[in-house]
Formats: structure tokens, sequence, C-alpha cells
């Protein structure tokens, strides 16, 4: 069974491997030139993107309650809390 | 061997967490009392623990043969660990150290992954409930990428709700890959052995999920710079291609122009060449017209016409004397003939008899006879006669 990825996660676990691909074919160096051209075109897209992925990612934690009704609430985690206790 | 029956009523039983086999040899407390109908005795148990080892520790070897038998811990079950997580599931206690390294390596590590705590009890009654649910929780909503479950360090009793039925089969209902992060190194839960991945700590757990921020920015700096020297080498060789492909056209521009002289030249000689033939043919020609004039049927025509008057004239003259030839002929036979014409005969005063009307001739007297009409034919006019008689028939 696949699990579900986030988009992104996805998308740059792709990129990077693609990038690594293209790189790799580019240092074989048995394409024509404006093949090459085109792929490095590419790489270097790709190369800014995951750069860019890296760079705007957030870092956010944050904790998954049930509460008494047993509905599932989210809030922001404090590294002060020593008990699970949901926002008003 | 005595023997005395021991009882263990079911409310009891349900609290053993191992089975119990035949043959099972079991330490067992408990009070002892009579029952009535056979008269015997017997114990009612409130404890029993299996013999040599623990009864943790056998319940631990049961439930792990038969998840096993049904095939949970098989290799080819584990889905593989993504290497770039956006979302990552935390589920342990709060409290403790747990969360606190894995909260600190990820931070460390890889600062930009989003992280969702599903906080549980991780020991004592129902902690196996709830990591069961927390699971569950995470995996239904969509957007995690990898689950960590544990806790830290432990004894076997205090690590036992990572050997839960419950928990075991939600681990492996999960279709988020799950690592295992069960207390230290030596410790060894079933949670372990069902996991996607198993980290030997929550630390450990938190590494193994995450790369190192500051080490793929580095490779994905080396992959430009490679890609880039790759595209300079190129172009320069290319570079160097085109420069060496000009200089032979320099070269070849200087053959194309000896060429064109060439052609100039040859283009000249052919002219002059083809204006010779030319005027040799037209020689040719003239020549030929001028036999073919000279043949023309009109000159042989006016030529004959010409002769024409010259050979009538000829032909008349000698036509006359021909004619003045044959003339002459016809006069000198006419001449003859007259002389011979029996009508000269008759100038000198003789007469043809003839029979009337045979017109025979008569020769001899004796041809006639008497009283025969005959006819006399003299130079000049004819008689009618009778013949009176007839004399002797004898030569003159």
């Amino acid at each position: 069974m696949v699990s579900r990825y986030d988009v992104a996660a996805v998308k740059f676990e792709t990129a990077m491997a693609r990038l690594e691909a293209i790189v790799g074919e580019l240092e074989k160096s048995d394409l024509p030139l404006d093949e090459s051209l085109k792929i490095f075109e590419e790489g270097i897209r790709l190369s800014k993107s995951c750069l860019k992925i890296l760079e705007e990612a957030e870092h956010k934690v944050e904790v998954l309650v049930q509460d008494k009704n047993g509905k599932k609430r989210i809030h922001a985690y404090s590294s002060d809390e020593e008990s699970d206790e949901p926002s008003a | 061997m005595s023997q005395i029956r021991a009882v263990l009523f079911r409310s009891s039983a349900n609290r053993l967490r191992f089975g119990l086999q035949e043959g099972l040899h079991v330490i067992v407390r408990g009070r002892l009392s009579v029952y009535e109908p056979r008269g015997e005795y017997q114990i009612v148990l409130d404890m029993i623990e299996p013999k040599g080892i623990g009864a943790l520790q056998l319940a631990f070897e049961q439930l792990k043969e038969r998840l096993a038998e049904e095939g949970l811990f098989d290799q080819d079950r584990k889905k593989a660990i993504p290497p770039f997580p956006r979302t990552i599931g935390v589920v342990t206690s709060l409290t403790g150290a747990a969360i606190l390294d894995i909260l600190a390596v990820l931070r460390r590590r890889w600062p930009i992954v989003h992280i969702v705590i599903a906080p549980v009890q991780v020991q004592g009654e129902g902690a196996g409930r709830q990591i069961a649910e927390a699971l569950t929780a995470l995996n239904g909503l969509g957007s995690v990428d990898i689950v960590i479950v544990g806790r830290g360090g432990g004894s076997l009793e205090d690590l036992w709700s990572f050997n839960e039925e419950i928990v075991i089969r939600a681990i492996a209902a999960s279709h988020i890959p799950v690592v295992s992060a069960v207390g230290h190194e030596i410790d060894v839960t079933l949670a372990d052995f069902v996991a996607d991945l198993r980290a030997p700590t929550p630390s450990a757990a938190a590494e193994a999920v995450v790369p190192v921020l500051a080490d793929i920015v580095e490779r994905l700096s080396e992959l430009r710079v490679r890609m880039e020297q790759v595209m300079l080498r190129h172009c320069a060789s290319e570079r160097r291609r085109v420069d060496a492909g000009l200089l032979g056209l320099k070269d070849v521009r200087f053959r194309l122009q000896e060429a064109a002289q060439q052609t100039d030249d040859l283009m000249d000689c052919l002219c002059k060449m083809t204006q010779r033939l030319l005027r040799v043919r037209r020689e040719q020609v003239y020549e030929v017209q001028r036999n073919l004039s000279s043949l023309n049927p009109i000159l042989v025509i006016k030529q004959g016409l010409v002769r024409i008057p010259h050979l009538s004239k000829r032909l008349e003259g000698r036509m006359c004397v021909t004619m003045e030839h044959h003339r002459h002929w016809v006069r000198a036979t006419l001449a003859q003939l007259n002389s011979l014409s029996p009508l000269a005969v008759l100038g000198r005063g003789y007469s043809i008899l003839q029979t009337v009307p045979a017109g025979q001739i008569v020769h001899r007297a004796s041809d006639v006879e008497t009283g025969q009409e005959l006819e006399a034919q003299l130079v000049r006019g004819r008689l009618s006669c009778v013949v009176t008689r007839v004399l002797d028939d004898s030569p003159v």
C-alpha cells in the first residue's frame, strides 16, 4: 500500500532524483549539444525549485488531541507543556 | 506425586497475560478450600506464574509466534521510508524525554519539517488502546508522511504496551510507514518486529527519518556546479569545433574562387568551340543545300522545256524525211500496182467476164453455158451479156 504523501514532499523527492539523473547523463558526455542544453536547463530549474522548497518550508509543531466529545483538534505545541490541554 | 485440583476463576484467568497451555509448569498461590460436592480439597488461585520464565516473557513468545504465523512481521510487508518527508507524526508521551529528544534531533537536522504529535500514555492500563487510536488518527489526517511511535527506556513491564496485540495490528494496518523507537538498544518489543523500520532509540528514529538539511543544500550546490562545469566544457569543445570549421570554410572560399575562375575559362573555351563547330556545320548545310538546289526538278523541267522545241523540230524534220520516203515508196508501189492492175489491161481493150450473180470470173469457155447471163467489166462501164454460142476451147 502506498501512503498518501503531501504533494510537495513527492515533488521534492522526485525533483532530487531527476536532478541526480540529469547530472549523471550530462557527465556521460555523449549527448549532442542541444540535448545537453535542454536537460541542463531542466536541471538548473530543478535545483532552484528544490532550494526554494527547502528555504520556504516552515517548522511547525502541533499536537493532535481528542477531547471529551471524541472530536479531534490540533493545537500548537509549546515545549513546557506537561499535559495536553486543548485550547479554548 | 501428589495432586490437588486448582481452580482459576474466569475473572482471574482474563487478567492473565500469558496463555495457559497443557504441560506448562507454573507457580501458583491461592487459598485452600473444600469442594463439598466431591469432598475434595482444592486451591482457588489468585496468582499464577509460569515457572522458569516470567509470565510476560511467555506471553511475549506466544503472541510473537501467533502474529508471525499471520505474516505480520514479513520483510516484504515493510514499506519504504520516504527520504524527504514534509510531515512527521509522533506517537508518544508529551511528558518524558522521548518527545524532547525527537523534536531536538528533527529541528537540528531537518528544521523545515512539520511535526504532528499524537500524545498517548506509553504504559499502564489503556495505553495500548490509546497508541492504536493515535496511529489511526494520524493515518486519517492524510498529510502525514512518516510516523514515529515510541518511548524512553524501562522494564519489560513498562514497555509492555508496545507488545499488545491491538498496537501491533494498528501498526500493521497503517498505510503510513511506521518507525518504532521503543526503549533502548537492547529492548525489543513486538512493535519493533511489525514496524517498517526499527530504531534503537527515539533519537535514532528521528535521525533515520530525515536527512541533514545542510547536506542536502550542499548536495544541490554540488550538483549545480557539476552541471555548469560539464556545460562549460561541452560548450568550449563545441566552440573549438566551430572555429576549426570556420578555418576550413576560409580555405573552402579560396578554392571556390579558383574553381569559379576555372569555370569561366572553360565556359569561354566552350563558347568558342561551339561557334566554330556551328560555322562548320553551317557550311556543310549550305553545301548540301546547293547540291540539293542543283538537283531541283524545276531546273530539269526548265531545261527540258528548252530542249523540247529543239527536239520537236528535229522530230518534225525526221518525220518529213520519213514521210517523203514513204510517199515515194507508195508512189512507186502504186505505179507498180498500176502496171499490174487489171484496169491497165482493160485499158488496152480487154474485159473481165463474170458470172451473174455469183461474180465468178470466167476463164474458159467451157465454164459457161449457152444462154447464161454474164457481166463484162470494161475499162469504162459494164455490159450485161448472154452467151449465144460456146466455141471451141483452144488456147491462144
